[in-house]
C-alpha cells in the first residue's frame, strides 16, 4: 500500500487516512468513496454522484483535464497519474486544474510518485501524494522546503525572485 | 555582466545542498540508479565510457576572469588539468569522481556558477551571440533576454520533465552566430516599423537523426510578451510532445507532425488563455538590462598607430588580425577570437594554464569579459586595438594564437568514441588529421571560410548536418566509417547538408576533404565561399571527384 501524505493549510505535511478506494476499470465499484477512470466517470459518474458518494477521477497523462471542466465542482479528488516519475505531463495538468479551471478540491499524485519531485508538485498545485512506502511527511516537507527562493510564478502563492526583489 | 544577487546565490547554494543530499542517498542505496540518473543529469553529471563527466553551465557563453580561473582550478584539482568547451558553450570535465561532484558544485557556486540543467529533459543553457554588447549590428543586447530566460527556466515547476531536452538560442544580429534555426526555439530580435522591439520566433529546428531547420511560428512577438509565449510553447510541447520514442520526442517532431500552421495555432490559443499574467514585469527586465549596461569604453580614434605598426612588422600578427579580429562597435576597439583549434589539438580543449592566460588577458585588457562560442572557441569581446598585439603575443605563447577562425582547420568535433558511450566512431582524430593536412596557413586562407563539423554518431552533437562539410561517424560491421554531407549551414542562411555518397573508411576521409577542396578551388567564381559554390553547382562535380576511384 502506498502511503497517503497530505498538505495542510500551512506548509505542513502529514499522513492521512484514505477514504477513497481506487477502482480499476475491470473491477466492480464497491461501496463508499471511489476514484475511477475518466472513461468510467463519463458513463457512471452521474449515477454514483446521485448516490451521495464522494467521487474522484483519475486522469492519465494523455488525457486532458479540460474534459472535466464542467464536472469539477462535483468532484472531491482529481488523481493525476505518473506512470513513470519522469513523465511530466501531470505538472501541466495540475497547473491547469488550479489556475485555469479553478479546481479547489484535492489534486492527488498517484503512480510513480517520487520524493525528489515533491517541490515541483507542490508548486503546481498538488496537495495529496501517494508516496512510495517508507516515505515520511517529514521527508516530504524537507524536500518541498529545500529551496528558499523560486524564479517563477506558479500555482502556489510563493513570491518569485522578481517580486522579492521589489520588496 | 550580470551580477548574482543574494537570491541568485541562495538558489545555487540550495541546489548544491540538494544535490549533495541526493548523492548521499544514492550512495546509501535509498534511491535507485534509474531514479538517481534523472537527478544527476539535471546537475550535469553523465556516466561516460571511462568516468563521470561533469558539464558545467556557462550561461549564454559569458564568463569573467574569476570564473574562468575557477574552472582552471577545478580542472587541475579534480580532472587531468584541462577541460572541453562544447557546442552548447558549456564546459565539460571528462574525468570526474561521483563523490567529488558535490564539492565541485560548491566551488562553482562560490563564483556564481553551476551545472544546473546542463542535461536532462529540461530547458538547457541558452545560447546567445558571443559578440553581444560588442558588435555594431545588433538591435539589442541578447544577454538581457538570455539571463531572464536563465532565471525563468531554472527549476521550472512545470517544465522540468519534458519529453526531451530543450534548447533556446537568441540573436540580435543579421549575422547569426548561434545556429538559432537549429534550436528548439530560436529567437531573433527584430524591430517593428514603429520601432517596437520584439522577436521572430522560430520553433522546431534541430539536429539528431531527423534534422530540421526550424520554421517561423510568429513573425513578430512584442518583447514584453516573451515569457507568456514561451510558456505557451512549452505547455503545448509538454502535453503533446511524444514520449513513446526517444528519437521522436523533440519538439521538432511535434511541429513537423502538426505542421507549422497548426502548431502555431495551438500555441496562439494557449497564449491567449495565459495572457499577460505569464509575463515578467518590465521592472525586472530593466533591472537585468542595467547589469549589461555598456562598459566604460575609452573614447578613441578608429586608427591605432600601435596596431598599424605591429601589423607592418609582425606578419604572424597580421595573419592573426586578418582571421581572428572582428570589428567592434566602438572606435579603437576590436573583438578577439581565441581559437581552441590548434593544429593537431582536440577541438574545444583548453588546459588549465590556457584558461588562466585567457582570464589574465580578459582582466588586464578585456574589461573582464570572456565568451564561449558554439563553434568551441573563446572570445575577448572588448580589446583596444592598441593592446591587440600584446594580447596576441600572450595568446601565441600559450598556444592560443592559431589564426584560423572560420577556416577549414576551425573544426567542430564532438567527443566521439574517445569519451562518449553512444559513439559509433572517433571524431577527434579525424579533426586532427584534417587540420594537419591543411596546416599550411596560406592554403587555408586561400580556401577561405569552410566549416567542417564532425559527429561521432547520429545524435549530431558535432552539428554535422549544418557543416559546409559534415562528417558523421557510422558503424559498419564494427568498423568506423564516415559519411560526408555537403552544403549545410547553421547561420542565417541555414540549411541541412546533403549526403554525398557511401560512407568512407577513416583513412580515406582526409583525402576526400582534400578532393572536395580541389573541386571547389577549380569551380569557384570570384568571392564565392565553398558553400556558395556548392549551392550553385550542386553535388555532381564533388561526388564525381570523391568517388572517382570507385568507378
Ligand atoms: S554525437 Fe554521438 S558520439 Fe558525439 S558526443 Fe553526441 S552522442 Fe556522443
Amino acid at each position: 500500500m502506498p502511503t497517503l501524505i497530505k498538505k495542510g493549510q500551512g506548509d505542513d505535511f502529514a499522513f492521512a487516512d484514505d477514504a477513497f478506494t481506487a477502482v480499476a476499470d475491470d473491477q466492480d465499484i464497491p461501496q463508499g468513496d471511489v476514484i475511477i477512470s475518466l472513461a468510467r466517470f463519463q458513463t457512471d459518474g452521474d449515477r454514483l454522484l446521485s448516490e451521495g458518494r464522494q467521487i474522484g477521477v483519475r486522469i492519465e497523462p494523455a488525457e486532458e483535464v479540460e474534459a472535466l471542466a464542467y464536472d469539477l465542482p462535483r468532484l472531491a479528488v482529481v488523481a493525476l497519474a505518473f506512470p513513470k516519475h519522469r513523465d511530466g505531463r501531470a505538472f501541466s495538468s495540475a497547473t491547469l486544474l488550479r489556475k485555469r479551471l479553478g479546481f479547489a478540491g484535492e489534486v492527488r499524485a498517484v503512480g510513480d510518485v517520487f520524493l525528489e519531485q515533491a517541490g515541483h508538485m507542490v508548486r503546481c498545485g498538488f496537495d495529496a501524494f501517494e508516496a512510495a512506502p517508507g516515505v515520511t511527511p517529514d521527508q516530504w516537507a524537507h524536500v518541498v522546503h529545500r529551496h528558499r527562493h523560486v524564479y517563477q510564478r506558479a500555482v502556489d502563492a510563493r513570491p518569485p525572485a522578481f517580486v522579492e526583489r521589489e520588496e | 555582466m550580470y551580477q548574482y544577487d543574494a537570491i541568485d546565490k541562495d538558489v545555487l547554494a540550495d541546489r548544491a545542498a540538494e544535490f549533495r543530499e541526493q548523492v548521499d542517498r544514492r550512495l546509501k542505496g535509498e534511491i535507485t540508479e534509474d531514479q538517481f540518473k534523472q537527478l544527476r543529469l539535471m546537475n550535469g553529471l553523465y556516466l561516460q565510457l571511462h568516468a563521470y563527466m561533469l558539464r558545467i553551465a556557462i550561461p549564454y557563453g559569458s564568463l569573467n576572469s574569476t570564473q574562468m580561473r575557477k574552472l582552471a582550478e577545478i580542472g587541475r584539482t579534480y580532472d587531468k588539468g584541462y577541460g572541453h568547451f562544447t557546442t552548447r558553450t558549456n564546459l565539460q570535465f571528462h574525468w570526474i569522481k561521483l563523490k567529488d561532484a558535490p564539492e565541485i558544485l560548491d566551488h562553482l557556486a562560490s563564483v556564481d556558477m553551476h551545472a544546473i540543467q546542463t542535461s536532462g529533459n529540461c530547458i538547457r543553457n541558452v545560447t546567445a551571440d558571443p559578440y553581444a554588447g560588442a558588435t555594431a549590428d545588433e538591435l539589442d543586447d541578447p544577454r538581457v533576454w538570455s539571463e531572464a530566460i536563465r532565471q525563468w527556466s531554472s527549476l521550472h515547476p512545470e517544465f522540468s520533465f519534458l519529453p526531451r531536452k530543450f534548447k533556446i538560442a537568441i540573436t540580435a544580429s543579421a549575422k547569426d552566430r548561434t545556429a538559432a534555426k537549429a534550436h528548439d526555439i530560436g529567437l531573433m530580435i527584430r524591430r517593428a516599423r514603429d520601432g517596437q522591439l520584439g522577436f521572430e520566433v522560430i520553433v522546431g529546428g534541430g539536429m539528431g537523426r531527423t534534422p530540421f531547420i526550424g520554421p517561423t511560428v510568429r513573425e513578430f512577438l512584442p518583447a514584453n510578451r516573451l515569457f507568456s509565449y514561451l510558456e505557451a510553447i512549452l505547455r503545448v510541447y509538454n502535453r503533446h510532445g511524444r514520449r513513446d520514442n526517444i528519437y521522436k520526442a523533440r519538439i521538432k517532431i511535434l511541429v513537423s507532425a502538426l505542421g507549422r500552421e497548426e502548431f502555431a495555432r495551438q500555441v496562439e490559443e494557449e497564449w491567449a488563455k495565459i495572457g499577460p499574467a505569464g509575463d515578467l514585469p518590465d521592472t525586472e527586465i530593466a533591472r537585468i538590462r542595467g547589469a549589461f549596461a555598456p562598459k566604460a569604453f575609452d573614447v578613441l580614434v578608429n586608427r591605432s598607430e600601435k596596431y598599424e605598426a605591429a601589423l607592418a612588422t609582425d606578419p604572424a600578427f597580421a595573419r592573426f588580425a586578418r582571421n581572428n579580429l572582428k570589428p567592434h562597435k566602438r572606435a579603437g576597439y576590436t573583438i578577439v577570437e581565441v581559437s581552441l583549434k590548434g593544429i593537431g589539438d582536440t577541438p574545444g580543449d583548453a588546459t588549465s594554464e590556457q584558461m588562466e592566460v585567457v582570464a589574465d588577458l580578459a582582466e588586464r585588457y578585456g574589461q573582464d569579459d570572456i565568451r564561449v562560442t558554439h563553434e568551441q572557441n573563446l572570445v575577448l569581446p572588448h580589446v583596444r586595438l592598441d593592446d591587440a598585439h600584446t594580447v596576441y603575443l600572450a595568446l601565441a605563447k600559450a598556444g592560443l594564437g592559431t589564426p584560423n577562425i572560420n577556416l577549414i582547420t576551425d573544426i567542430i568535433a564532438c567527443p566521439g568514441l574517445d569519451y562518449c558511450a553512444l559513439a559509433n566512431a572517433r571524431a577527434i582524430p579525424i579533426a586532427q588529421d584534417i587540420a594537419k593536412r591543411f596546416a599550411d596557413q596560406d592554403r587555408a586562407e586561400l580556401i577561405g571560410e569552410l566549416k567542417i563539423k564532425i559527429s561521432g554518431c547520429i545524435n549530431a552533437c558535432g552539428h554535422h548536418h549544418v557543416g559546409h562539410v559534415g562528417i558523421l561517424g557510422v558503424d559498419k560491421k564494427g568498423e568506423e566509417f564516415y559519411q560526408l554531407t555537403l552544403g549545410g549551414s547553421g547561420a542565417e542562411d541555414a540549411s541541412i547538408g546533403k549526403i554525398l555518397g557511401p560512407a568512407l573508411p577513416a583513412d580515406k576521409v582526409t583525402d576526400a576533404i582534400d578532393t572536395l577542396v580541389e573541386v571547389y578551388l577549380r569551380e569557384r567564381h570570384d568571392g564565392e565561399r565553398f558553400l556558395d559554390t556548392f549551392r550553385r553547382t550542386g553535388d555532381a562535380p564533388f561526388k564525381e571527384a570523391v568517388y572517382a576511384d570507385a568507378h
